[in-house]
């Protein structure tokens, strides 16, 4: 309780800091009309009045604070609609690829942890090992363009046929057709899983290592359990534990999505909007946006510091 | 075994024990076979770097007359129209080869620089922050915790795109990009010194050198920090790698390194244009990040392994 009345104050020192930032920005609020050669000065004058632009720099911000209460970002320029409504509208599609990319890293990245880490330094654990390196170590976007080469520009032969996929969009039609949105989220699911199928893996490995030299694992077997029971009923449940933590950290994508794939594979959701309305100016989304995702962030550490405190009971958060 | 040692010692053995201790973080790095091949891959690209005047055949900006609308291919693909790149040129027919060798200059200065003002000023505030506590610390604890809860890419693009916005594209040269990315980059470094020195403050060389009249800068710098260094050169050298990925990321989406300036990310960037018939113009950047980041990314792990085998 006293952790999440902490956040509070957090918040609110992030808007204040960011708000300073943006403002100062050249041109302000205002610089999409700058550049409008139909606006002229007398008009800028006007648009400063009554978007209140005149007043000083903490009076600004109450106002936005007061509006943001009330679940009013303000209007975004780059989308010609209200910050909450540009964001919500890019949602389902952020979720889609966010959700089908944290899947794929999960189960694969648990369950190549556990693999190696039952066989500690067998090849299966140096091959593993060594792709979650290769993995954190790879530059998205790079990634990106080998699978848009392979799969969307050349194609891959073999046996007869030719695999050939999409590379940009979430649908080729505005009609719905499973087949086609599902082609289409394959390779940008690929693209984002990578880098969190290595983490998981790395994480679930060294984590399912710690907890097999515990001694309750070994009061486990010495009592007659087989291997499979010890294993999974006792080890397994130990070290997803700590799993908890890591996996929280997914969630501020969920709603903020991933900025370099979206840009990339032009997927229609929030983390493509981002980098529009950066190219455009539009403060108030900009602002919006990255309120919204420190949100998430302060939250998500929480929420993932109250599981764990719930999974295991040796810890305890004053 | 124990008992075999006499038990009056000369005192000389001392001497040795510190040499020895010196010898088996080499010793224990060695074994590390793949941090072994990052150092050399990692200290060849320095030396690529530093001599890339020299090494280059070209100047990285010289557009070759022979190109014809196209990008030229590599040697390897294609000798008989290609014979004097090596790796091709790219979409407006500038060597490849010459334009990666800059690249890695690049790449290489940002990484190092960034970093290692990050490390300057997130070792600066953790020190004072897990040495004096109170105050201090929750001020800085609390800065630190908004920096955290900001994603730094779209913060760093929000604040390379306002400075870009401010004056020309151009005026993101690169000291810029060092200054936003190690501005942005030091709160796990302060979090990670703030918890050494928590623990270190307790120990009882640091109540003898109190004791003895020090004053706390002296303490800090001269008993604590030497003390809590390994950890810090484990982050450091990964977080070299971070920033290298983080700049080619700010480059690729153009708000990093501006053209014509060749940078790893800005050459990819624009060889999207020409993937469909261009395949090496996009290849060869995205694997000198990749084989540098990898170098770099094995040399910690190493290290870690080496300086201390307890965090892992």
């Amino acid at each position: 309780m006293r952790r999440t009345l902490q956040a509070i104050p957090l918040l609110i020192l992030i808007s204040m800091i960011l708000f300073i930032i943006l403002n100062n920005a050249p041109g302000g609020p205002l610089a999409p009309y700058l550049s409008n050669p139909h606006i002229t000065p007398a008009d800028i004058e006007r648009l400063k009045h009554n978007f209140g632009l005149d007043k000083p720099i903490y009076y600004r911000y109450f106002i936005w604070l007061g509006q943001v209460v009330r679940g009013d970002f303000g209007y975004s320029t780059s989308n010609s609609e209200s910050v909450m409504d540009a964001i919500l509208g890019r949602l389902p599609a952020t979720l889609e690829l966010q959700i089908s990319a944290f899947l794929l890293a999960l189960i694969l990245g648990l369950s190549a942890g556990i693999f190696a880490a039952v066989r500690p330094y067998s090849v299966a654990d140096y091959t593993i090992t060594t792709f979650a390196f290769f993995g954190q170590s790879m530059p998205v976007f790079w990634f990106a363009l080998m699978m848009q080469l392979a799969f969307a520009v050349n194609g891959i032969h073999g046996f007869g046929y030719e695999i050939r996929l999409p590379s940009a969009g979430i649908a080729t039609l505005d009609t719905f057709d499973l087949g086609d949105r599902l082609q289409h989220l394959i390779l940008p699911t690929i693209v984002l899983a990578l880098l969190q199928l290595a983490l998981y893996s790395r994480f679930m490995r060294s984590s399912m290592l710690e907890v097999i030299r515990t001694d309750y694992m070994r009061t486990a077997s010495a009592k007659g359990l087989d291997g499979r029971t010890v294993l999974f009923k006792h080890g397994l449940k130990n070290a997803l534990i700590p799993i908890v933590t890591v996996t929280a950290l997914a969630l501020p994508g969920l709603l903020g999505g991933a900025v370099v794939t979206e840009t990339i594979f032009a997927w229609p959701g929030a983390g493509r909007m981002f980098i529009n309305a950066l190219g455009q100016e539009d403060i108030a989304l900009l602002m919006g946006y990255l309120c919204i995702l420190a949100v998430a962030v302060v939250f998500s550490n929480l929420l993932a510091d109250v599981v764990y405190a719930w999974l295991d009971p040796r810890v305890k958060y004053d | 075994m124990a008992a075999s040692v006499p038990i009056n010692q000369p005192l000389v053995v001392d001497e040795e024990r510190f040499e020895v201790s010196k010898n088996t973080v080499w010793r224990r790095f060695r074994k590390h076979k793949l941090a072994l091949l990052g150092i050399f891959v990692l200290g060849f690209m320095i030396l690529v770097s530093i001599f890339a005047k020299q090494l280059a055949p070209y100047d990285p900006n010289w557009i070759d007359k022979a190109w014809q609308g196209s990008p030229l291919p590599p040697t390897f693909v294609n000798a008989h129209l290609s014979a004097h790149h090596a790796l091709g040129t790219d979409e407006i027919g500038r060597d490849l080869l010459s334009r990666l060798i800059f690249g890695a200059r690049i790449s290489l200065t940002v990484g190092v620089a960034a970093t290692l003002m990050e490390v300057l000023i997130g070792t600066f505030l953790g020190a004072i922050s897990g040495y004096y506590g109170g105050w201090i610390d929750y001020i800085i604890m609390r800065v630190t915790d908004v920096f955290l809860s900001i994603p730094i890419l779209p913060l760093l693009l929000v604040l390379t795109a306002i400075v870009a916005a401010k004056s020309s594209r151009a005026s993101l040269s690169f000291g810029i990009i060092v200054i936003i990315i190690g501005g942005l980059a030091w709160p796990p470094v302060a979090r990670l010194v703030r918890a050494t020195f928590l623990s270190l403050r307790e120990r009882e060389y640091t109540e003898a050198a109190r004791a003895v009249g020090n004053n706390d800068m002296r303490i800090i710098f001269r008993h604590l920090l030497p003390n809590s260094m390994a950890p810090i050169i484990v982050q450091a050298t990964l977080d070299v790698a971070g920033v290298i990925i983080l700049e080619s990321t700010l480059s690729f989406l153009g708000f990093g390194i501006q053209p014509p300036t060749a940078s790893w990310g800005n050459m990819l960037s624009n060889a999207i244009s020409t993937l469909q018939t261009a395949w090496w113009a996009a290849v060869f950047p995205g694997l000198c990040i990749l084989v540098t980041v990898l170098a770099i990314n094995y040399m910690g792990d190493g290290l870690r392994d080496a300086l201390d085998p307890n965090t892992r």
